[in-house]
């Protein structure tokens, strides 16, 4: 990487005028420290992170701190979202009578992931902070060794490693097959997996987003303004998709957690 | 414009290694979320949310129960209209049969009445006929008597025989109008 790519913005950078196309790519999720607190480096995404715990917590604080019984407009709307969460997914995938001791979990999970998510095309935020792996994997992590515990507490050990390498006697042959494939796949790939399908759907959203935005700015110049407005309406357009996608993927991370859950408390693999 | 600068020296990470202190403050933040959520905000909402279900329960208890009392009142008045049909046709029935039972008995006594009266009538005229026919025998036979006197010129007013003549003058009238009629 040279010298003069370091630079991610140069506001001077114009098409047809001797200057290459600034494009986004892994410095675009690089911060340089805000501020350092007791030997951490804050950035900009730690910042948001807390800022969206903060906004969560907010919100459900004046939804629900004092709540009625006949509701006021943001007990209604936190009572949709709770409700959403609680009836659309955790009743669905666990079932109400072992789901409910769950649904906090899922509740802070799903509105923590979004929030993360939204950050994206929130201005002056506008960075997805579970583009970035470790926070993906942290909570990933969280529901991995729950999804563990919770197996062993309902099935001791011998039974809970049946329940993880999915084992079954009428399989018969093909067993050892799938004992090892079954292996692999929930104890190794699984967490893997359901961290980085959140990760990679708001990193390249978030990159998506920031090469139509530099390109619109890029190409403001001469005859590139004609594809400047193209490249603006995509910014738009994205920033609308991303909006869906956000809610999607916060909405799968959930549902994914919810069926290891399920996983670890069902009889049979 | 600072943030999207990049750090000269630093060289981009390899985006899959997850940066510790991202790990611990994301792991942090969601803590705070959680904390609040599950102790306090979602209990709040439950306990409201159990209220509601109770009250609308409840609700719907009461309206049953008034739904309950309505119809047996509903059924009371009904049982208590038809019972006063009923009475009220079994009056009418009673009035008919009364009235039926009196105009009978008013046209027996009428009937009754009516043949007292034509019996007592026709007591009475053969009473007036006999002694009409008593007090005429009586006179006939003195005019006639007073008549023969006169005709004879004495009188014969005091002789039994006269008035066995008398009588047997009658009758032998009388044998007459018995033999006529």
């Amino acid at each position: 990487m040279s010298a003069d790519q370091t630079l991610a913005f140069d506001p001077d950078c114009h098409i047809f005028s001797g200057c290459g196309f600034p494009a986004p790519g892994l410095h675009t999720f690089m911060y340089e420290p805000i501020a350092t607190v007791g030997g951490i480096d804050i950035t900009k995404p730690m910042l948001l992170a807390v800022l969206g715990s903060i906004v969560v917590v907010g919100f459900f604080w004046a939804a629900f701190n004092k709540p009625k019984l006949i509701p006021g407009k943001m007990q209604m709307v936190g009572e949709a979202g709770y409700d959403f969460v609680r009836r659309g997914i955790v009743y669905e995938i666990i079932g109400k009578k072992d789901g409910e001791k769950y649904v906090p979990f899922m509740v802070s999970l799903f509105f923590f992931v979004w929030i993360m998510n939204l950050w994206s095309i929130i201005p002056l935020a506008q960075f997805p902070v579970t583009s970035l792996i470790a926070f993906p994997a942290g909570l990933a992590l969280i529901v991995y060794v729950m999804w563990i515990s919770l197996t062993f507490k309902k099935h001791g050990f011998v039974g809970g490693w049946k329940n993880i390498v999915g084992y079954d006697k009428s399989l018969g042959a093909i067993l050892p097959m799938v004992v090892v494939l079954e292996f692999f796949s929930n104890l190794l790939i699984r967490p893997f997996t359901h961290a980085v399908r959140l990760f990679a759907n708001m990193f390249a959203g978030h990159l998506l987003i920031v090469m139509f935005s530099l390109a619109t700015w890029y190409l403001m110049n001469g005859l590139g303004f004609v594809y400047a407005g193209a490249s603006f309406v995509m910014v738009l357009v994205m920033t609308a998709f991303e909006l869906f996608i956000q809610a999607v993927q916060a909405y799968v991370f959930v549902l994914l957690a919810c069926s290891y859950v399920q996983g670890a408390l069902s009889e049979h693999h | 414009m600072n943030a999207l600068l990049l750090a000269q020296a630093e060289e981009p990470q390899p985006p899959l290694i997850p940066h510790l202190d991202e790990l611990v403050i994301g792991l942090i933040a969601f803590v705070i979320v959680f904390g609040f959520l599950a102790k306090k905000l979602l209990p709040n909402i439950n306990k409201v949310l159990d209220e509601r279900r109770e009250a609308i329960e409840g609700g719907i208890e009461k309206a049953e129960s008034a739904q309950i009392e309505a119809q047996s009142v509903l059924e009371q008045y009904k049982a208590q209209l038809a019972e006063a049909r009923h009475e009220a046709a079994r009056l009418r029935q009673e009035a008919t049969e009364q009235g039926t039972a009196i105009i009978q008995e008013m046209k027996a006594e009428g009937q009754r009445q009516r043949e007292e009266i034509i019996a007592a009538g026709h007591t009475q005229i053969e009473a007036d006929r006999k002694a009409a026919s008593a007090s005429l025998r009586q006179d006939v036979g003195k005019l006639a008597t007073d008549l023969a006197g006169k005709l004879v010129g004495e009188s014969l007013e005091d002789t039994a025989r006269q008035s066995r003549t008398i009588d047997r003058f009658l009758d032998e009238l009388e044998e007459k109008a018995e033999a006529v009629r």
